[in-house]
């Protein structure tokens, strides 16, 4: 890719970030019940995922067998999933206005009912071994696709997390990336403030994992780490610690340590996304 | 028929081991459990077996991984772990899971009732049927013998969607006939006839059953015998068929009392077919069982002995 190409693509990812939060907010504006902080974190990993052409897949046939897997383990923070892939045409856009209204499949927290999502993603530290199970069977039959497992940073309190980790080491799974959503807080407070996690990329490595930091909103670098961890094939499971604000776009909840739990009310919803860069 | 003692696991496990010669969509995962014949399994099929380690959600989880890729995984620990200690893993990525997609997931729980009998309560199985029984879309099987455990590889595979086996930990000798025709999809089998009063049972009780039941005839009386081996899907309307020829009828299982067990499960279908038939619930109390000593003695010191069956035999009959 030349430079200009990839300033081109930059521009491109940024647009479609900044639509994204912007129809994220309209959601939030419709269902207040939806987790908006934590959505906001993940909007470039799932933008330069799909828009970046990292992730293969085929909206008309969501179990397409040469998909790349995506589990979304962290299934409350992917809201800012849904407007995507009723962009990309797995369901039909108007499906966004209805997102927890009764009769909608879009809920609250995603199920697998939704067409792209591959699993159950409503309790934490599940999704990483499940996504070991698939990277192990994808191997099995001799496949090339890749399994990616976006966990919050928060969910690694969770000890199945750590079996998953440790099973994955093991077994060499360099077909598994997993993106952690490091932004930083759980629910009550920051994470640093509950149980320290850092180290994280010293404590992938101990458990034979490639740890590989990025800013998590910066899509120009985002993109790049995640094609080269794509196309690494060393023997060894990738992580992807994305370093991420939870609530980005919306000065009043960047910098709340319980953004978590707040709602932005509706009639201040216009305003917020007026406000987005 | 030809009587042998062998373990549940054993039998299932030698099928599992046939299969995968022509079959290459199975794999065979373990919790750090082994038995003789996964010996031979894993020695054969290193490829398609997996020791996950010590690690029951993660057993859970990434047989459920295989499983959404089409591969129909046996997941093999000990039995209280696996159900209780990764529950919530067999309810969202099994259970909830296979309302959306095809999840076909054999958990493979060795060590029923108090088939460990003096590794004491932490080892012993006696809430799993009314655990696993409660989850949508999920099979419970409970053999009473290996012959049946045997039998059951060819509905893992047919199946396509979650199953717990509660396999026994002891060899126990065979009930059924190795050549017989044994329908598993009707859920039961009756294997004494007689009148008046009619033993429901599950699992190692099975044999305990049989015995009173022997002991009984001895006085020229006959009860009836049945073995419930498929605690989910059961056909209730064949059982009640059954059972609605008797004035009692009596429960008796390795579990809980009153906790959504096989009691329980009777209860709803006796009560489903609005019967007066009277029944009498036997297995443990609202406590765990701490004492040392084998299997036999236990049940004997917590009502559930040969001797305590037989007794509450005649009591039933007594009440005409």
């Amino acid at each position: 890719m030349t430079d200009h190409e990839r300033n081109q693509l930059t521009g491109f990812l940024r647009d479609k970030a900044r639509w994204v939060r912007s129809e994220t907010l309209k959601i939030h504006r419709i269902a207040q019940e939806t987790r908006i902080a934590s959505s906001l974190s993940a909007v470039e990993i799932f933008v330069a995922l799909f828009y970046g052409n990292i992730v293969a897949h085929d909206p008309k046939n969501p179990r397409w067998e040469g998909r790349d897997r995506l589990i979304i383990s962290k299934g409350h923070g992917s809201i800012s999933f849904y407007p995507i892939l009723a962009d990309l045409g797995y369901f039909d856009k108007q499906e966004l206005f209805r997102v927890c209204k009764e009769g909608s499949f879009l809920g609250g927290i995603p199920d697998p009912l939704i067409p792209g999502y591959e699993s159950v993603n409503g309790s934490l530290g599940h999704g990483l071994g499940v996504s070991c199970g698939m990277a192990a069977a994808l191997k099995r039959k001799n496949r090339e696709e890749t399994v990616f497992a976006l966990i919050g940073d928060g969910e690694l309190y969770e000890g199945s997390v750590w079996e998953a980790i440790m099973f994955g080491g093991e077994h060499r799974l360099d077909n598994l990336i997993a993106i952690i959503d490091n932004n930083g807080a759980c629910m009550l407070d920051y994470c640093k403030n509950v149980l320290d996690l850092d180290p994280i990329d010293q404590k992938f490595s101990a458990f034979r994992w490639q740890a590989r930091t990025v800013d998590g909103h910066d899509l120009a670098k985002l993109h790049t780490a995640l094609l080269d961890l794509k196309n690494d094939r060393s023997g060894r499971p990738k992580v992807l610690i994305a370093n991420t604000v939870k609530g980005k776009g919306v000065p009043a909840l960047e910098g709340d340590p319980l953004s978590h739990i707040r709602n932005i009310p509706p009639d201040r919803i216009d305003a917020a996304i007026r406000g987005l860069k | 028929m030809i009587a042998e003692k062998m373990t549940m696991r054993d039998a299932f496990i030698e099928e599992v081991c046939r299969r995968m010669a022509s079959d290459p969509a199975l794999v065979f995962l373990s919790a750090d459990l082994g038995s003789p014949k996964l010996d031979t399994l894993r020695s054969d099929y290193p490829d398609r077996f997996i020791n996950v380690g010590i690690a029951e959600q993660n057993l859970v989880n990434v047989a459920a991984g295989y499983a959404l890729e089409g591969f129909t995984v046996y997941a093999y620990a000990i039995a209280p772990f696996l159900v209780m200690r990764a529950y919530e893993q067999i309810r969202n990525n099994l259970s909830l899971l296979s309302h959306t997609h095809r999840v076909n997931v054999n958990l493979v729980g060795v060590g029923s009732g108090l088939s460990y009998d003096v590794s004491g309560p932490t080892h012993h199985g006696v809430e799993d049927i009314s655990l696993m029984r409660l989850l949508p879309k999920m099979t419970v099987f409970s053999p009473s013998d290996w012959v049946l455990a045997e039998r059951f590889v060819d509905y893992t595979i047919d199946v396509r969607s979650p199953k717990y086996l509660r396999f026994d930990g002891k060899p126990t000798v065979n009930l059924y006939d190795r050549n017989a025709v044994i329908d598993l999809h009707s859920g039961f089998s009756t294997l004494a006839e007689g009148s008046g009063v009619c033993i429901v049972s599950t699992g190692y009780m099975t044999h305990t059953a049989l015995r009173a039941a022997e002991k009984i005839s001895q006085s020229g009386i006959r009860i009836g015998v049945v073995d419930v081996f498929l605690i989910k899907p059961l056909p209730e309307q064949a059982l009640y068929d059954v059972l609605r020829k008797y004035r009692s009828v009596i429960t008796v299982e390795e579990a809980f009392v009153g906790k959504g067990g096989l009691d329980t499960l009777v209860a709803n279908i006796l009560a489903a077919g609005g019967s007066d038939i009277r029944l009498s619930r036997m297995g443990f109390g609202d406590s765990y069982v701490f004492t040392m000593g084998v299997r036999e003695r236990l049940h004997e010191l917590n009502g559930l002995g040969e001797k305590q069956i037989t007794e509450e035999v005649f009591r039933m009959l007594a009440k005409g």
